[in-house]
């Protein structure tokens, strides 16, 4: 798997729980952006020549604000670079917003197969709270042309809101079920540093659920999605079999990816070693850097085998699949329990948190959603 | 040259703390002329920064002043600043060794406090002629007669011609002065020609001149290259200075019979200066020593660590440095599985810790944990043989204990009448023996036989604020008696926790072990396992909690652009965990633990 991801950095307005790199602008030039774009497609192709494309995603700050031309700009520059294969996904995340909405199509001629919309609540109260710049109703007007517009659709939702009963959750998601199609991201509110709710909740305005009341809503999701054939295959991600998120998949298990525009982060296998790049947050210097160098990554970082095998731990262990034990030794040469004392996993095992076969290691419900913990157990 | 005995005064000051003895003491020393005004500094003689915050002492001090008294003779007062608290009681007592008489100062609003009490009994007990000063006259609330009837009546010595004075103003200064050399002995005895002997008083070390020591000449004389004898700790050392304190240090030629001042003698470490000892001529030794020499016996003890593991050297060098000065201080290092490398201190009793802890964090910058004081036990064990038990954690098996005795003191309380119920319940609470209640006034004065044990951790605060300041608290050690105790012990995950052993009653050990259990749970953090915490007797479970799992504890979204800042945060905790302790497959962090020591046993 090898994936591409390009980030458009720009919103409409700003939502307080959002801490994406993401700004707002008057004005944007759709040329200049896709031609830096291209440039830097060009310059990490070149580094990364033996690989085949199975999944390019365009994500943000809201990528659907692109002109379609742009992403088609985008794909086609993918394609002049890399070999494509054949069942490559291509994503767009999109807000549903009508003026929005009413450009499906044109990404769907631009060569985008597959948008993730969102939604966020199914409640008009909740989306303000939001800060969200759409209604209930077009939101699932949106959901409606993505369904006739795309082969896959994805849409998001923010749970454990202020105030919201597990009831009140239950329901909304039982609601939410009617308009799903084979995906659904379900993330829990968290409230980021440097954002507006962030100081909000610190001076008392709102609260959230506790960690226990938390643990149950997470609960009911799974019990929810479970019944409705949309199982967890991630800690937020659910799908129904064969509609997983490709291109996220190949975050989870560890494969290489490029990221392209501001803010962007990559791993790419150079020479067998690991290097992580992470474009230049503020859109104007990325624009910059781009110009003068052909990318607009900050000085690559080296990631050595411990934090190879460190990182395919953390992002493996989100997957209800879990981590085949082959990919330990594939990624750093090394089998899982050079770097990890067996006892440490007997514990684990038997708290049932984790469970070992001779092929793969997974972490159970339980493990998963306390994985900070079981991580933090595991490799600190 | 020296004086005559009958032109010298030696004097100590008895005054309970904030009743103005060492601003009366300046003032004398001022109206003497031993300072200029400008040379003034307020409490000259408590120098130790410390010491001026407090107002107390710590190291006795003395000055000689020249007063040409209304008969016309000059005389030479020496001025005898004591220790003012109970911990250094063996320090005070050799202090007041040293002298004939004492100025009991008291407060003129506040009265008679019982550390007066205990302190005005010593001097009795070695002696003294008394001249009472009701200090502080000049305060709109004072009322000399009400507290010169309490000085009869409490303390029982004559106080009609109590001497009346302000510190402040310089009131009854002279008048002082005048009954310091009429009502005061001269020295009682002394010999020039006998061999030389004198008490050592005190002694602190002086960075650029070694150990100075204090003395008083009993008789003949010390003189600048002589070869002294100490003859407790069996050591010659040849005198190279001699001086008196004026208060400047000023060199003299010879110290002779009745006088005091300071030597010194190349001496490096103050443990060879005891406190109490005599001093003679090597060549020409005198026949006995001074009665009532003894070593200092630390009797509270406690363990202190560095927050910061990293700043264990700089503990050891700190303490190190205390105890060039303080030879009561004991230290040993001791390694703690909860809190790390730290020292088992022993401390004469609880002022003595506690400036010893605050002098660590205030002039070494060390941020420490203490854990819970505790006393000295002695266990008879079932083999016939004594253990001396310092920390609760070496307390042998169960079955090999045939008994427990524990020290008990004598503890005398001053309180305004309206807190006596919530005192006495108090005392009672804390296993004590009423022996005798009386009143002075509207004041009552309790004595009460206590274990030392129940008075280390929180009693002084919670006799400070029963009556709301107002009470006051004194003690004297008793004797050693057999106790129902038994060592409880704190286990997480069924590991013990050392920090957290203790030795406690019978029966107040289920309650404290709850409290404890219940107060850690609150403190450790919620993890991904179920946490035990549970307090136990010789393996037998007293107490239980349990902290739940963590219901959930994950990051909600983990992209491509998040695998950097997670997997550095995870770097992060790896180093963070040097700080954690591992109890079974459960890391606790030492704040917790630290936290625990901290709330005292409310």
């Amino acid at each position: 798997m090898f994936g591409i991801y390009i980030h458009w950095p720009f919103c409409a307005s700003k939502c307080p729980y959002c801490d994406f790199n993401s700004h707002v602008r008057q004005r944007i030039d759709q040329h200049v952006w896709a031609d830096a774009y291209t440039r830097e497609i060009e310059h990490y192709a070149a580094l990364t020549k033996d690989k085949i494309v199975t999944s390019v995603f365009f994500g943000g700050g809201t990528p659907s604000l692109m002109e379609p031309d742009t992403a088609a700009t985008v794909i086609a520059a993918i394609r002049k670079h890399w070999p494509m294969a054949n069942d490559c996904e291509i994503t767009l995340e999109a807000n549903p917003t009508s003026i929005e909405a009413d450009k499906f199509a044109g990404f769907r001629a631009a060569g985008i197969d597959r948008v993730s919309v969102g939604v966020q609540a199914l409640n008009d109260a909740d989306l303000k709270f939001l800060g969200r710049q759409h209604s209930k109703d077009q939101a699932l007007r949106a959901l409606d042309i993505a369904r006739n517009t795309f082969d896959r659709y994805s849409f998001d939702l923010i749970y454990a809101r202020p105030n919201q009963t597990p009831q009140a959750w239950e329901t909304e998601l039982r609601e939410a079920m009617n308009y799903a199609g084979g995906h659904l991201s379900l993330y829990q509110l968290t409230i980021e540093k440097g954002t507006p709710f962030y100081t909000q909740y610190s001076r008392g305005d709102f609260s959230i659920p506790t960690n226990d009341e938390g643990g149950e809503l997470y609960e009911i999701t799974q019990r929810v999605l479970e019944d409705h054939g949309l199982p967890a295959y991630e800690i937020s991600n659910h799908a129904s079999e064969g509609q997983q998120s490709r291109h996220n998949l190949t975050y989870w298990r560890y494969y290489d990816y490029v990221g392209i525009g501001p803010g962007a982060h990559g791993r790419l296998t150079i020479d067998g070693n690991k290097v992580g790049t992470r474009g230049h947050r503020a859109p104007e210097i990325w624009l910059d850097k781009v110009a003068k160098n052909g990318h607009g990554s900050h000085p690559y970082e080296a990631i050595d085998t411990d934090q190879r095998f460190a990182e395919m731990l953390m992002m493996g262990l989100r997957l209800r699949e879990g981590i085949k034990l082959s990919r330990f030794t594939e990624e750093t040469g090394q089998s899982l329990d050079t770097y990890i004392p067996q006892t440490k996993f007997q514990s684990m095992i038997d708290e049932g948190y984790i469970t070992l076969t001779d092929t793969t290691i997974t972490a159970t419900q339980d493990g998963r959603q306390r994985l900070n913990g079981l991580l933090s157990y595991l490799l600190a | 040259m020296t004086k005559k005995l009958s032109e010298i005064r030696n004097f100590a000051i008895i005054a309970h703390i904030d009743h103005g003895k060492s601003t009366l003491a300046d003032r004398l020393i001022q109206h003497c002329g031993g300072l200029t005004d400008r040379e003034m500094r307020e409490q000259v003689l408590d120098n130790m920064e410390l010491e001026q915050e407090r107002g107390i002492t710590i190291k006795a001090q003395t000055v000689r002043l020249m007063y040409t008294a209304k008969d016309g003779i000059e005389y030479q007062l020496n001025l005898m600043d004591t220790p003012g608290h109970v911990d250094f009681s063996y320090e005070v007592s050799r202090s007041l060794a040293s002298c004939e008489g004492s100025i009991l100062v008291v407060d003129a609003s506040q009265g008679v406090e019982a550390q007066t009490l205990a302190n005005v009994y010593q001097a009795i007990d070695n002696d003294h002629e008394i001249v009472p000063v009701i200090n502080k006259i000049d305060l709109p609330a004072a009322e000399p007669d009400r507290v010169q009837q309490e000085i009869e009546d409490v303390i029982g010595i004559p106080a009609d011609d109590a001497v009346h004075a302000s510190a402040k103003t310089g009131q009854g200064i002279e008048e002082l002065l005048e009954a310091v050399v009429t009502k005061l002995p001269p020295p009682r005895e002394g010999d020039a020609e006998a061999p030389t002997k004198a008490l050592l008083v005190d002694s602190w070390y002086d960075p650029y001149l070694g150990v100075m020591i204090l003395v008083r000449v009993i008789d003949g004389y010390l003189k600048k290259g002589m070869k002294a004898y100490f003859m407790g700790t069996k050591a010659a050392r040849e005198i190279d200075r001699v001086g008196i304190f004026g208060p400047k240090p000023t060199m003299v030629d010879a110290l002779g019979p009745g006088e005091m001042g300071f030597i010194t003698a190349g001496i490096k470490d103050i443990s060879e200066t005891l406190v109490g000892d005599t001093i003679t001529e090597e060549r020409k030794r005198c026949e006995k020593p001074l009665a009532g020499f003894k070593p200092s016996v630390p009797m509270v003890f406690c363990s202190l660590f560095p927050t910061d593991n990293g700043e264990y050297e700089k503990l050891r060098d700190s303490i190190g440095k205390l105890k060039l000065n303080d030879a009561a201080l004991h230290y040993e290092p001791e390694n703690s599985q909860a809190l790390g490398m730290g020292f088992r201190c022993g401390f004469l009793g609880l002022l003595h810790m506690e400036i010893i802890q605050e002098r660590l964090d205030r002039e070494f910058d060390l941020d420490l944990i203490p854990t819970a004081p505790s006393v000295v036990y002695m266990i008879h064990k079932t083999d016939g043989t004594i253990q001396e038990l310092y920390n609760p954690v070496d307390m042998p098996d169960v079955v090999k204990i045939k008994e427990i005795h524990e020290p008990w003191i004598n503890a005398t309380i001053l309180t305004p009448d309206e807190y006596l119920g919530g005192l006495l319940t108090l005392c009672e609470e804390r296993r004590g023996v009423q022996i005798d209640l009386t009143y002075a006034g509207e004041r009552a004065m309790l004595k009460y036989k206590l274990p030392l044990n129940e008075v280390v951790f929180d009693f002084y605060d919670r006799l400070k604020s029963i009556s709301r300041g107002y009470a006051s608290f004194d003690y004297e050690l008793a004797e050693y008696a057999k106790g129902d105790l038994v060592k409880m012990e704190v286990l997480v995950n069924a590991e013990p926790v050392d920090a957290l052993a203790m030795v406690v009653p019978r029966d107040q050990a289920e309650r404290r072990g709850r409290m404890l259990c219940e107060r850690l749970k609150d403190l450790i953090p919620r993890q991904m396992f179920k946490i035990a915490v549970q307090a136990a007797i010789g393996g037998k479970v007293i107490a239980r909690e349990t902290i739940s799992a963590m219901r959930k504890d994950v990051t909600a979204k983990c992209y491509g652009g998040d695998v950097s800042r997670k997997r550095k945060l995870l770097e992060k905790q790896k180093k963070g965990k040097k700080k954690m302790r591992q109890y079974g497959n459960v890391e606790i962090p030492q704040s917790a633990f630290i936290a625990a020591l901290k709330m005292g046993d409310e």
